[in-house]
């Protein structure tokens, strides 16, 4: 957070994009020296906004500044690409994170949260501007693919329009629906019809579609086991192969956005992370909210409460990468078999951890805005060894899940080379997490934006350069043994930590009232990949927009991209390995 | 005494006078061995098969939303639902009798889980699982959230919870279990979303709207946020 900017921002600014992030970063890997580590963190966040505004020349109306980006510029709609096109090109900014469209009393804004794979923590935002009678500006998808569902989905619930669009239409909602829900003149009380006609009948007209005779429409989904919830793939098929296939969902859209904007900072939002990626990553999605609402106001968190918060996420990731994996190999291996009972079994164990450190098996609701809830559980010392068993017995564990899964002829038979992600297709799409490591691009933000106690602890970062449904997976079995490192070494500091000195919770005020128009945009890394947070104050206790950065939503959006052209087995082989969970999808 | 050793032996002679050398051994069970001398027993049809029913259920594989995940730990290993006879799940709606809805139900979804229900055999039971399907749960105020289950299908258990617990699920399960056997199951009333065709819809605002965009016989189901309970 700090901005003053000391001499190698010269260097980071200059306009080599990837390659030089590239070279930086092969330094940083075996680099686990913490006090390496603490040195770098502060040292890369910032950009040159000077620079900056000189590159983007008279697209810039005004520069702004925010609390979190190092820089913000508003752009002039008909500006967009241009602006977003330099700033890949020249700036190195390669990770176009996030979209948020918002609406004011007097214009409509349309937010680009721009990143770097090579260094997260320097970001830009552009920010656009336009009018209430006429909102329309310029996509940014031609710069960045990953802005095609981002726009859709603003343009679906906040109703700016972007000129340029390849399919500007409803993504969330059905598609019949009237008024845009996050607008300030929507109207709820007014009826909506639904149809089921966009959900075509694969009998008609004998399976045949329309234009051409030699492939056949297929509909997976919306209800089917192996989209992992309610997601709904048009598939059309020239006989075995996948010849198009386009995600639709808004199936479990159930309007997160709008119940955190209903909800006081200090309390009432905390409980909704839980269900946004609901395969036991609570503390993960608590912890985003928790670290952009510390941001925006300026809570310092206690080092104890710090490393609970890293123990508990850690087990939270832990879990659902076992229910990651147990379901792929469902997906890939049929009914449910040893190897998912294998992964619930040990899913079991863990949730039993966090069940006694927060009382609810799921949705825990355990972070707190400056801390935790409370302290281990009484005994003390019966947690931390039931702990230890468990991480005692995880390495057998694991030794189990790569004989039956990633030792297995058949399964690499299924998995190597088919679902192929290249690393820069994955960045276009603005992948991250698993399916980003997997395909080589090594970004992990508990390493890259240090947060929480990740930099005071000796882990690695796993990539896979298969950029394969086996890497993936690979990625996810070998990231279980970081965490278990990462636990362990918590744990220790746990219990030696001196009885006196042990906050759970900064003195954090009763009511949250950020000052009016602070805006901040925070990202951690959850268990699907980056999860971020976009809030911004308008003086009172709730936030007056609260976005969230969903990894899965990005992820999703690649699976055209590996399954088109493959085996139709193939694409749920891929579907499974993107590990997507709907609730975080649609939100 | 000598008297009543007497009868008990006349007894057991007689049984097993009645049963004849009969079927092997290892056919012999306790429940067998419950009926008595008589391999017959008389019930009613309907009684019987309730008990079967209730006894065998084929569950859906259906999953929403967070309850999903709890519903998959019922059952796989420790929780285990086919202990209660009740443990298979089957992929496809012809094939289930009873469907578990665990999860947050919205608009978009809806039609498509009212379809899912017709598309089971009768007769056919309903556990709705979680908050959300009750009432909307947590995200009652939501825009686009359908506020519990029984607005789009009957439910004849409701399991509340954000999630239940498994073993609330296993409770709920076994619950409906002793309400089949019984005879029971719930009414079906009129929903207030049903599937329709557009043409069939009262002309309303809403409706005229919409006339040129939707197909005469395309099915439609109305949403109404304010207008339901």
């Amino acid at each position: 957070m700090s901005t003053d900017r000391p001499d190698d921002s010269e260097s980071e600014s200059e306009s080599e994009p990837e390659p030089d992030g590239d070279v930086e970063r092969e330094a940083a890997v075996p680099e686990t020296d913490p006090e390496v580590q603490r040195a770098r963190a502060p040292a890369t966040r910032g950009v040159d906004p000077d620079r900056l505004e000189r590159l983007l020349g008279d697209a810039v109306l005004r520069r702004d500044d925010q609390i979190n980006a190092d820089a913000a510029f508003e752009v002039r709609p008909d500006a967009v690409q241009d602006s977003l096109e330099t700033l890949k090109r020249r700036a190195g900014f390669d990770h176009l994170s996030c979209v948020t469209a918002q609406e004011y009393a007097d214009r409509y804004e349309s937010i680009y949260h721009l990143k770097k794979y090579a260094d997260p923590t320097q970001e830009v935002s552009i920010v656009v501007p336009t009018s209430r009678r006429d909102p329309t500006s310029e996509s940014a998808e031609p710069v960045f693919r990953t802005a095609d569902w981002h726009e859709r989905e603003a343009y679906d619930l906040v109703g700016v329009e972007y000129e340029d669009h390849p399919d500007l239409r409803r993504i969330l909602l059905p598609e019949t629906w009237q008024g845009h829900p996050l607008s300030r003149d929507y109207d709820r009380d007014r009826p909506q019809i639904v149809t089921l006609d966009e959900h075509a009948n694969p009998l008609k007209e004998d399976h045949e579609a329309e234009a051409d005779d030699s492939t056949m429409f297929v509909n997976i989904g919306p209800h089917h086991p192996a989209t992992h919830g309610v997601l709904h793939l048009k598939t059309t098929l020239d006989g075995e192969q996948v010849a198009d296939v386009e995600p639709d969902i808004g199936y479990l859209h159930r309007c997160e956005e709008q119940m955190a904007q209903l909800g006081t900072y200090r309390h009432q939002i905390m409980p909704y992370p839980d269900r946004w990626d609901y395969v036991s990553a609570g503390l993960l999605n608590e912890w985003a909210y928790a670290r952009a609402v510390e941001d925006m106001a300026d809570v310092e968190v206690p080092d104890y409460a710090q490393v609970i918060r890293t123990m508990s996420a850690e087990l939270c990731r832990i879990a659902a990468h076992m229910l990651a994996v147990g379901t792929f190999a469902l997906d890939v291996y049929g009914d449910f078999t040893a190897i998912f009972m294998y992964a619930v079994r040990d899913r079991e164990r863990v949730q039993n951890l966090l069940e006694d450190l927060t009382g609810q098996r799921l949705m825990f609701n355990y972070f707190r805005v400056g801390g935790v809830v409370w302290d281990l559980p009484e005994d003390r010392q019966a947690y931390v060894e039931t702990v230890r068993d468990f991480l005692e017995e995880l390495p057998q564990a694991l030794e189990e899940y790569h004989d039956l899964l990633t030792g297995n002829e058949i399964f690499q038979l299924r998995c190597v080379d088919t679902g192929v992600l290249p690393p820069e297709t994955a960045k276009e799409y603005g992948a991250t997490g698993p399916v980003a490591r997997g395909s080589g691009v090594d970004y992990d933000l508990r390493r890259d934006d240090p947060y929480g106690y990740y930099d005071e602890l000796d882990w690695d970062v796993v990539t896979e350069d298969g950029c394969d449904n086996y890497a993936r997976v690979l990625v996810r079995l070998r990231e279980v043994e970081q965490s278990a490192r990462i636990v362990e070494q918590c744990v220790d500091l746990l219990e030696g930590w001196p009885a006196a000195d042990r906050e759970v919770q900064a003195n954090v005020p009763r009511t949250l009232k950020p000052e009016k128009d602070a805006e901040v945009y925070r990202a951690v890394e959850a268990a699907k990949g980056e999860l971020g947070v976009y809030m911004r104050s308008d003086g009172t206790d709730k936030p007056a927009r609260f976005k969230v950065r969903s990894p899965c939503f990005s992820n999703l959006q690649t699976l055209p991209e590996l399954a088109e052209g493959e085996y139709v087995a193939d694409l749920v082989a891929s579907l499974g390995s993107l590990d997507i969970v709907l609730g975080e999808v649609d939100r | 005494m000598s008297t009543d050793d007497d009868d008990v032996n006349a007894a057991t002679k007689t049984r097993e006078a009645r049963r004849g050398r009969g079927v092997d051994d290892r056919f012999n069970s306790k429940l067998r061995e419950a009926f008595g001398s008589t391999p017959f027993i008389l019930t009613k049809f309907d009684q019987f098969m309730n008990w079967v029913r209730g006894s065998s259920m084929f569950m859906l594989q259906f999953g929403i939303a967070c309850c999903s995940i709890e519903m998959m730990h019922t059952y796989a290993v420790k929780h285990d639902l086919d202990r209660f006879g009740a443990g298979v799940p089957r992929a496809s709606p012809r094939q289930a009798d009873v469907i578990v809805v665990p999860g947050t139900v919205v608009s978009k979804f809806a039609p498509r889980m009212k379809r899912i229900y017709d598309q089971m055999p009768e007769p056919k039971f309903v556990v709705s699982m979680g908050s959300c399907t009750v009432s909307g749960g947590p995200f009652q105020q939501g825009y686009n959230v359908v506020k519990g289950a029984e607005e789009v299908i009957p439910v004849d258990i409701h399991v509340p919870g954000c999630p239940p617990r498994p073993e609330a699920l296993v409770y709920g399960v076994a619950k409906l279990q002793e309400r089949i056997t019984n005879g029971e199951s719930s009414p079906v009333t009129v929903k207030p979303y049903e599937l329709e065709q557009f043409g069939d819809l009262e002309r309303d605002e809403v409706v005229e709207q919409l006339a040129e965009e939707i197909d005469e016989d395309t099915l439609v189901m109305r949403y109404d946020w304010a207008g339901s309970p």
